[in-house]
């Protein structure tokens, strides 16, 4: 914002013409600065939810805030690089869970809600965005169908890899992508992303039965 | 409309608790709504909402409060006692307390200044719920009813209505907490559904318009009138958000933001929702 706002100045002492412009960036941000300071005033922690906590974004959930969709491709891939540098692999090597745990988890839709309970166990709401079965006609369109997932992909150190690091952290293959980042935010343990990678991988799994 | 009023109410109540087993049990969309539109057949086109109305339209010209005095000279921005189509020029900037605000702060400021009530006092109940009624629901209820037929228009154009409508564009498009959900998250693309339920798009005119237009509901699924201050209160629970101030200057600008978007929009409420 701060740069924005000088870089305008800069560019407003050399031509008049361009001044226009450069005041609808300064108004923007005053608008955006007026938004959280608003918020900080009127949201109060509840539950689970600290308000803090929300109302500090990091710098990937700033940018991909903007209504005017400013994240270029070029920024878009820094961001990318730097959320990919936030993904913890299992140490042990051990991608795949239990597959039925993982079917549980991805049915689940309780959890960090300020109606929610404090240290309750989370869901993942996997169905509540992504098609997986053919048994669950109870799904949302807001991602891709998950169907067939590790039966149309098999399961190479690449595919499993990237997997892991689209659950742990989505916005490090698309910055400003609507899938919650399960593994960085602490939405999902270790041990139920391990689960879920079962039931997108393990062939006997109602996803690639 | 008030002897069809009363003959439904007998169904009304049967059906108000069979209804939402009824949704909760259909397995596709289409079966869900097939079964409210069979439920607003069964009412004969009344809605439960009209119980609300009623209870509202009393509250309006009760005295009461430490200043003993009714609602009734509480200006909505048309004059006071002015409430024909005041509801749908909301929200709108108010020269006497220097602010923009929605409906349910201006009844606050009605309910303090005239009634007497202190800030606390008005605000109590903003939500009811089995056996605590809410007079803030009810009176909601009987002034979105006061606009039913007239054309939506908070034109945002007073400046500091304008401030609003941006900060509430920025609210709109803040992405942030555990799951990164802002509100355009679901709501700024068509024909999206979280699991079954259709999600609408409020950056298009016309989904925009069907959604703002409708809101106070009668929630079939909570048996309750719901203000635009519980549909935004609840959004953000399900975002994952903090919990928003009951009639805050935030959710206003939020209001103003959808409110314009849903401008020109003939107001059909309240209506009878999921």
């Amino acid at each position: 914002m701060t740069r924005n706002t000088s870089s305008c100045i800069a560019i407003g002492l050399a031509g008049s013409l361009l001044l226009a412009g450069c005041a609808t960036v300064a108004v923007d941000a005053d608008y955006r600065q007026a938004a959280l300071s608003m918020m900080k005033n009127d949201f109060k922690s509840k539950g689970p939810v600290r308000a803090e906590r929300v109302l500090q974004q990091d710098e990937v959930d700033r940018l991909c805030s903007d209504p005017d969709h400013a994240v270029t491709p070029d920024i878009a891939a820094r961001l990318e690089a730097a959320q990919l540098a936030t993904v913890v692999y299992p140490a042990d090597g051990q991608y795949l869970g239990n597959w039925k745990a993982g079917e549980a988890i991805a049915q689940e839709g309780r959890g960090l809600q300020s109606s929610d309970a404090v240290g309750a166990v989370n869901g993942a709401n996997c169905y509540a965005c992504h098609q997986l079965t053919k048994e669950e006609i109870s799904f949302g369109n807001l991602g891709p169908s998950l169907y067939h997932y590790g039966k149309l992909r098999g399961q190479s150190e690449a595919i499993v890899k990237y997997t892991w690091g689209k659950l742990y952290n989505a916005q490090a293959y698309h910055a400003c992508t609507s899938m919650p980042r399960f593994g960085h935010n602490a939405i999902l343990t270790l041990a139920q992303i391990r689960d879920v990678m079962a039931l997108l991988f393990d062939p006997a799994s109602s996803v690639n039965r | 409309m008030h002897h069809r009023f009363i003959t439904g109410i007998a169904a009304a109540i049967l059906a108000v608790a069979i209804a939402p087993i009824a949704a909760a049990q259909s397995p596709t969309r289409s079966s869900t709504a097939d079964e409210i539109a069979r439920y607003r057949q069964m009412l004969a086109d009344d809605n439960p909402a009209e119980l609300w109305e009623a209870r509202g339209a009393e509250l309006w010209k009760k005295k009461a409060g430490p200043k003993n005095a009714s609602l009734e000279l509480c200006d909505l921005g048309k004059g006071p006692g002015m409430v024909r189509g005041a509801y749908a020029e909301l929200p709108r900037y108010f020269s006497d307390t220097d602010r923009v605000m929605d409906l349910e702060q201006r009844l606050v400021t009605c309910r303090t200044t005239l009634q007497g009530l202190s800030p606390a006092e008005a605000v109590k109940t903003p939500f009811g719920s089995p056996g605590n009624p809410s007079a803030i629901e009810a009176l909601v209820a009987y002034l979105a009813g006061q606009s039913r037929g007239m054309k939506m228009a908070a034109t945002a154009s007073h400046p500091a209505e304008k401030r609003a409508y941006e900060i509430g564009r920025q609210m709109f498009y803040f992405r942030g907490g555990s799951h990164g959900f802002a509100c355009a998250t679901c709501h700024s693309a068509s024909a999206q559904r979280i699991r079954l339920q259709q999600l609408p798009n409020l950056l298009e005119k016309k989904d925009a318009q069907l959604t703002y237009a409708t809101w106070p509901a009668y929630r079939v699924s909570q048996g309750e009138v719901r203000s635009m201050q519980h549909r935004l209160y609840d959004c953000y629970r399900q975002q994952r958000f903090p919990e928003p101030g009951y009639a805050s200057d935030s959710l206003t600008a939020l209001t103003m933001y959808l409110a314009k978007n849903a401008e020109g929009a003939v107001y059909d409420g309240p209506a009878m929702k999921r």
